[in-house]
């Protein structure tokens, strides 16, 4: 049988195994010594060193821009920002510099980092420790942006973006955490269809692909047949394994917990409706949170928080439009 | 004063400082002529920045900022290169993808030079925690004018090059209007209510220099102070170079306000004009170091000329080049997003 690992479990063997495999790779950030708020780096320090295991001040801004230059001088660092809310704080130097420096020196530069960063809602934490915040960073040509939904693709895809040479934003959802799942060694380039299915395409990434798996649990009961594709990268973004899904099916329903107002569901909406427009039977649909802060009280976040019942929802309606499935 | 170096380096420094002056000049009579957009030149700053970088040695690196010309050239950067990058040429040093602004030369220690002010302390910073993981020698300068101690990160930088005794100088180049307290009893730096500014950096416990920044012999001193305690694990220091905001770059477009340098006025106090004369006599450093190797005897006038005589020809070679150049192709505008 094969071990089952916890998803936060999965993340620190993967950076143990990093650290192990390549002297240039350093983990650093507020608390890592300690184990970070959830225990990713607990026991690194011990094992590897305070020397490559590093607390810093609560200094976001700097230490982004630390560890792009310490990129650029021969490390390979993994930096932790606790909360993905804290690095509006580190923008300046995720965006103007480790982001741009590779093109801005006609390819002089090389910034291999990993910025590892959890969020989305879970825990009552409010709006400065809830959001997910992925559209600003797929927005910016030179990041690649990547987020894990299993545990079994934590490791091998948190393995991916250190060896990485361009600066990777590891996107973790928070109430991911504690699950359990099988670690594999199978390819994780690209999207994966997680659920074949032959009536509607369900696009989604992180959290939300548990909850686009339920829904299709029970839109297969009422005899709709979903198909579930699980991004993984957010950039570069696999439109090809989208499109050759959405040409099948000829619906579509993308799905994330962001909010949906200049999400990344309105490029993936544009680019399937560009793209296989002939294809369609039905407009694409978007699910995303409201265009609203996340409210801290239980009710208000349950109300703001996109999930299942949206999914089925947005995936029936789109049965009405068209020819049924042949 | 003059640097406490051998005869032959002390006239290289000259050379260097020349180089920076003639290429500036001439960059800005392009200017007239092509849409470069908005530059920064180093005219006045020369006798901080050559004697600062000629010592580093291959391996450091420096980080600079939107006043960044004079830094590359005083380490060798070549000067064809950047008039093409700052044309957009092809053949420019980042092939037309960065301009004045984003210059970068990393075979001669500048991996890149931020336009966002204070953008380059935190860089400055990490790469010499990268030497300090690493375990090498070197050492790291961030270079910035005095604006840059109005952004949060310097002071964020400064205190983990402090706790970590990391292998950096901050060379911050004060060239505030007033800079050199030609204004009796007030402070040069008009926007920080801390003063002086070394009060940033001593109450992380960094130490601090104070120099004179169009005194080459005193830039060079501190310096190599820093520099030695930085490579000998001592960790960072703060130096606050004095200079003078240069009348050409008033108000925000530079202008050869001052006219093409004569190096006569160096030693023959008789032509400098009633216009700026006090540039000419007292501030421009490069005048005060062509005269202080002409009076020590370390140089002629008649070496000084032909100096000048091979450099302007340096330059008019290199903004040939640049002006012969190719421009990038378009679809160039859409590569390199990613390694």
């Amino acid at each position: 049988m094969t071990a089952e690992l916890r998803f936060i479990d999965a993340i620190h063997a993967g950076l143990q195994a990093s650290l192990a495999a390549d002297d240039a790779v350093v983990v650093i950030g507020e608390d890592v010594t300690y184990g970070g708020p959830f225990g990713a780096t607990k026991g690194l320090a011990d094992e590897f060193g305070r020397h490559r295991v590093r607390d810093t001040p609560i200094s976001e801004a700097t230490v982004m821009g630390m560890v792009t230059g310490a990129a650029l001088t021969g490390l390979r660092p993994v930096v932790e920002v606790m909360f993905v809310d804290f690095i509006t704080l580190a923008m300046d130097q995720l965006v103007n510099h480790a982001a741009k420096l590779h093109f801005m020196s006609g390819g002089q530069l090389r910034v291999p980092l990993t910025v590892r960063v959890q969020g989305g809602v879970r825990g009552r934490f409010g709006a400065h420790h809830s959001q997910s915040l992925e559209s600003w960073f797929t927005h910016t040509p030179g990041l690649k942006v990547v987020a894990p939904a299993f545990p079994g693709d934590a490791k091998p895809l948190l393995a991916a973006a250190i060896a990485n040479d361009n600066p990777v934003v590891y996107l973790e959802h928070r109430g991911l955490y504690w699950d359990k799942g099988p670690l594999h060694d199978d390819p994780v380039d690209g999207a994966v269809v997680r659920r074949p299915g032959t009536d509607v395409t369900v696009v989604s990434y992180s959290k939300m692909v548990h909850s686009a798996l339920a829904a299709a649990d029970r839109l297969a009961d009422s005899g709709v047949e979903a198909e579930v594709i699980d991004l993984r990268w957010l950039a570069p973004l696999d439109t090809a394994t989208v499109l050759e899904s959405v040409a099948k099916t000829g619906r579509a329903v993308v799905a994330h917990e962001a909010v949906a107002r200049g999400g990344l569901g309105a490029e993936l909406a544009a680019t399937i409706q560009r793209e296989v427009f002939t294809e369609l039977v039905a407009p694409v649909e978007r699910v995303g949170a409201a265009f609203a802060p996340v409210a801290a009280a239980a009710a208000l976040e349950d109300a703001f928080l996109p999930g299942v019942d949206e999914i089925e929802r947005a995936a029936g309606s789109l049965m009405a439009f068209g020819p049924p499935p042949p | 004063m003059t640097p406490d170096l051998p005869e032959d380096q002390l006239v290289d420094l000259l050379r260097r400082m020349l180089v920076i002056r003639r290429f500036e000049e001439s960059l800005i009579k392009l200017a007239g002529d092509f849409d470069i957009g908005h530059f920064h030149v180093y005219i006045g700053q020369e006798s901080t920045g050559v004697p600062a970088l000629a010592q580093l040695q291959e391996g450091d690196l420096a980080f600079t900022t939107h006043r960044n010309h004079g830094h590359l050239l005083a380490r060798g950067t070549d000067p064809a290169a950047m008039v093409a990058e700052i044309l957009g040429k092809a053949t420019g040093t980042n092939n037309g993808k960065g301009g004045t602004l984003h210059i970068a030369s990393p075979e001669h220690g500048f991996p890149t030079t931020s336009a966002v002010t204070g953008g380059c302390t935190p860089l400055a910073t990490g790469a010499a925690f990268a030497f300090s993981r690493r375990k090498v020698d070197r050492v790291s300068v961030c270079l910035f004018g005095d604006g840059a101690l109005e952004e949060g990160s310097y002071h964020e930088s400064i205190n983990i090059a402090a706790l970590e005794a990391l292998p950096v100088i901050y060379l911050c180049e004060n060239n505030s209007l007033e800079a050199l307290g030609q204004k009796a009893n007030e402070y040069p730096s008009s926007t920080m209510a801390a003063a002086p500014l070394t009060d940033l950096a001593a109450s992380f416990k960094v130490p601090t220099i104070t120099v004179d920044g169009t005194d080459t012999g005193a830039v060079h001193g501190a310096m190599a102070e820093a520099i030695d305690r930085a490579r000998s694990g001592g960790g960072p220091t703060f130096v606050e170079a004095l200079t003078v905001r240069w009348p050409g770059n008033r108000p925000l477009w530079p202008q050869l306000a001052t006219g093409v340098t004569d190096l006569t006025y160096a030693w023959d106090e008789g032509a400098i004009p009633q216009d700026h004369s006090k540039w000419h006599g007292a501030q421009d450093g490069v005048l005060r170091y062509t005269r202080e190797l002409v009076t020590a005897g370390l140089v002629t006038t008649g070496d000084v000329l032909a100096l000048d005589g091979e450099v302007s020809t340096q330059i008019e070679d290199a903004v040939q080049f640049a002006l012969d150049s190719p421009y990038p192709d378009p679809e160039s505008a859409f590569e390199g997003v990613y390694a």
